[in-house]
């Protein structure tokens, strides 16, 4: 069950939910008490992929390492919900909505044919 | 076989036909003219005409095809053209003359090049916030839930590593059948490589931003796309089905749905068709 994108998103949950820096060896217990246990040559190895992805910050002056999250939850949801809902140049290019806003007269259409239907 | 070998003879040892092929200038300076006039053509009245038509409603594939030689036709013909008046320009400096075209040529092309980098970059991007934001579907593979009150449904094209997107937002509105039809709409785009469309014709549109008809054609390509989309989800469920769940997406009134698209004749064709 444990592939590299869950073990990054779990990582990740036990960044956001900490107050502040943690090193390693805290994120290992956060996890451990959630059930997961992981080695720790695995977890610096998902902490620097999040790193390099621009998730998390370390600070390497300390010993041990200390590691943040760059962006609350919710600041990273909003960028994924901008780059869904906002500009529409940009996004047509990257994705294919299933439909985005309809306008009073085409909802108007679309209801006709319901109501025929029905 | 002795007759031709002895006229081809004839004609090399003719001084007037030896030496590389001439073209009159006159028939040079003559195609370059009809190479431009043809150009012109396919970058505003051919295009503008078919973004005016009322049949692609009804035949998209074809409409799509036609977009496509628009651009594919309209892009050959100015770089010949450029060639044909470079020659006819500098008759005497067959190096120089094709300059202009080769330029042309190659501003096309990075343009491509950059379009493809922006958007593979920007997906990267999505795709990292998706994997850390999102959980997968628990039966469907290679879809993930956004939990999120807003109703959407989207693919982030990567060829076979494409993901589907659904909020749970779209879950709790959307009833079994619903959801089979946006399901089915995704897929199309995916399947049918829909992305490389609107990708050629959003890197024609950066190269030649002062050609308001590169803008048309892009939202034109956009919309009949959603129609082969939708096409596909209405052989999966009727057309009431496709109805509903395009209502309860986009005429959600949400707050931070989108705006209502606006503008094009052909975005508003894609509802019409249903109802029709």
């Amino acid at each position: 069950m444990s592939t590299l994108g869950e073990l990054e998103r779990a990582v990740m949950d036990a960044l956001w939910d900490a107050d502040g820096s943690l090193s390693a060896y805290d994120v290992q217990h956060t996890l451990e008490a959630d059930g997961r246990t992981l080695a720790a040559t695995t977890l610096l190895t998902v902490l620097s992929r999040l790193e390099k992805k621009g998730f998390v910050a370390s600070d390497r002056s300390s010993r041990p390492h200390r590691y943040t999250a760059v962006a609350s939850r919710a600041d990273h949801v909003a960028e994924l919900m901008h780059s869904v809902l906002g500009d529409a140049g940009d996004r047509t290019a990257v994705l294919e909505r299933f439909v985005g806003g309809v306008s009073a007269e085409d909802a108007a259409v679309l209801r006709r044919l319901l109501g025929g239907a029905g | 076989m002795i007759g031709p070998l002895t006229s081809v003879d004839h004609a090399l040892a003719d001084p007037g036909m030896s030496g590389a092929l001439v073209i009159p200038h006159a028939v040079v300076i003559a195609a370059a003219v009809v190479f431009g006039i043809v150009a012109v053509a396919l970058a505003w009245p051919v295009p503008v005409a078919l973004s005016r038509a009322t049949w692609p409603m009804r035949a998209p594939v074809m409409a799509l095809l036609l977009w496509q030689v628009i651009g594919l036709a309209g892009g050959l013909s100015m770089i010949g053209a450029l060639a044909l008046a470079g020659y006819a320009a500098l008759p005497q400096h067959p190096w120089l003359a094709p300059i202009p075209a080769a330029l042309f040529t190659v501003y096309l092309l990075t343009h491509l090049a950059i379009t493809v980098v922006q958007v593979t970059r920007l997906r990267h991007r999505h795709l990292a916030l998706l994997e850390m934001l999102t959980s997968p579907h628990p039966t469907r593979a290679r879809t993930r839930v956004l939990d999120d009150a807003v109703p959407v449904a989207y693919c982030l094209p990567r060829g076979a590593r494409s993901v589907t997107v659904l909020s749970q937002g779209l879950l709790d509105r959307l009833d079994a059948d619903e959801l089979v039809a946006v399901i089915a709409h995704e897929r199309a785009h995916v399947e049918q490589r829909h992305d490389l469309l609107l990708l050629a014709f959003r890197a024609w549109r950066s190269a030649l931003p002062w050609f308001p008809i590169a803008a048309r054609a892009e939202v034109e390509v956009a919309a009949l796309v959603e129609m082969l989309a939708d096409d596909h989800a209405r052989r999966e469920v009727h057309d009431e089905v496709l109805a509903r769940a395009i209502l309860q997406v986009g005429a959600s009134g949400v707050p931070g749905a989108d705006q209502p698209v606006s503008g094009s004749m052909r975005v508003s064709d894609r509802f019409r068709r249903l109802a029709g």
